[in-house]
């Protein structure tokens, strides 16, 4: 593998990881974390589809026109993400219960569109393959954190295999309920964030109002 | 009626689209940093998810239910793994639509929605509000209602972000929780008194 082809794959996960820097894809990031199965099986549903998108919009995309792309890219996605669906259907029910809505709306999560747009209308379908599959690990890493965190101190279990021993079955850890609840994935994210950009000092925003200090003369 | 009032009262408040599903969140970030903007935005969710909701349980119901096509002469054909790409493309062709005829008959609201009519066609809100609709097995006067409610409820979520980032931006934050990493704390926090709706489940 080339240099450039290894920079496209790693380059994603910390670096321009798609949810922290981009912004893109946080709609699912959020909802379907709060056990470390279900966000394991939505993680390798989502790299599977941006690489492939990728991988076939790149083939298609000098055949193309200009004007139709986007519902082109829509078709190609969504067929991708049908077929995503069907196999998780018949491989592991129980999970496609608790992602219900989650995996139809990989279609319409920003990171499969945007690395479409961004990246695979202009360049060859190898290095987009790698792109998408990169943009996928990049959401999938951030999933898993976020995962690992809500399911070990929400309930005290890791791939439901019991780390932390809950009161209730007579150990010594109180999970936290908090976190199995919709606003705790909010503030880990946000904690995420702030953590990766005390790091990369370059993510850092700029401010749009400074405090005037008082300068002494 | 009751029925209808209590589903409205409840896909506002206790499951709002924005604050305990997480849908359309990536726009809920990105064009919530201003009051007017938002409100532009929220109006177009709530037109557009009144129209696509219904139209899409027409759909569902006259062509892709398991015997939904006898009326053609075909009792036995199951087309539900259709669901996912018709939908979004029911959406994609009204969104097309409607930005037509507003373009026609109202430019004032054209030019006030401007850009974000064509957005919301990628906005998580409108295709999930479509895929609840299916997996809640709504009738017609159900999904009307879910349709308009759940809009109107997404709308409320991201004018209230704006009215609280317009003040937000004014105080001193760390430099690492700059922008987004305030936005996602604050969002969680208002995740969190909408959570009172229901009472708190722990």
């Amino acid at each position: 593998m080339s240099q450039t082809r290894k920079q496209l794959l790693i380059d994603p996960l910390v670096d321009n990881n798609p949810i922290t820097l981009q912004v893109l894809g946080i709609c699912s990031a959020l909802a379907v974390t709060s056990s470390l199965n279900v966000a394991f099986v939505m993680s390798l549903a989502v790299i599977a589809v941006t690489g492939f998108s990728s991988l076939f919009i790149s083939m298609l995309r000098n055949y193309i026109p200009n004007s139709i792309r986007i519902i082109v890219q829509m078709v190609i996605i969504a067929s991708l993400v049908i077929l995503v669906d069907q196999i998780i259907k018949a491989y592991a029910y129980e999970i496609s219960k608790t992602l219900s809505v989650f995996v139809g709306l990989i279609i319409t999560n920003c990171i499969v569109m945007g690395r479409a747009e961004a990246f695979a209308m202009k360049n060859t379908p190898v290095d987009s393959f790698i792109d998408g599959v990169g943009n996928g690990l990049g959401y999938g890493l951030l999933l898993m954190c976020v995962g690992v965190v809500r399911e070990l101190f929400g309930s005290g279990t890791l791939f439901g295999v019991t780390i932390l021993d809950p009161v209730s079955n007579g150990g010594w850890y109180v999970p936290n309920g908090l976190l199995l609840l919709p606003p705790s994935a909010f503030f880990i994210i946000g904690f995420l964030i702030w953590g990766v950009r005390s790091w990369k000092k370059s993510q850092v925003e700029a401010r749009e109002y400074k405090i005037q200090t008082l300068e002494v003369h | 009626m009751e029925a209808l009032i209590s589903l409205a009262v409840k896909a506002i408040f206790v499951e709002n689209l924005a604050l305990s599903f997480f849908l359309g969140m990536c726009t809920f970030i990105a064009v919530s940093k201003k009051i007017s903007t938002a409100i532009g935005l929220g109006v177009s969710v709530i037109i557009v998810q009144t129209i696509t909701v219904p139209a899409n349980n027409i759909i569902l119901t006259y062509l892709l239910k398991p015997g939904a096509l006898a009326w053609a002469g075909f009792p036995d054909v199951d087309l539900t793994f259709l669901g996912l790409i018709s939908y979004i493309g029911v959406i994609a062709a009204l969104v097309q639509i409607l930005e037509m005829v507003l373009d026609k008959y109202f430019p004032p609201l054209y030019n006030a929605l401007g850009i974000f009519l064509p957005l919301i066609t990628v906005n998580c809100a409108i295709l999930g509000g479509s895929l609840f609709m299916v997996e809640r097995d709504y009738n017609f006067s159900e999904a009307t209602t879910y349709g308009i409610a759940s809009g109107f409820g997404w709308a409320l979520a991201i004018a209230t972000m704006a009215g609280v980032r317009e003040k937000l931006k004014y105080s001193d934050i760390p430099d690492g929780l700059q922008g987004l990493g305030i936005t996602f704390i604050t969002a969680g926090l208002m995740a969190m008194a909408f959570m009172c709706f229901s009472g708190v489940k722990l």
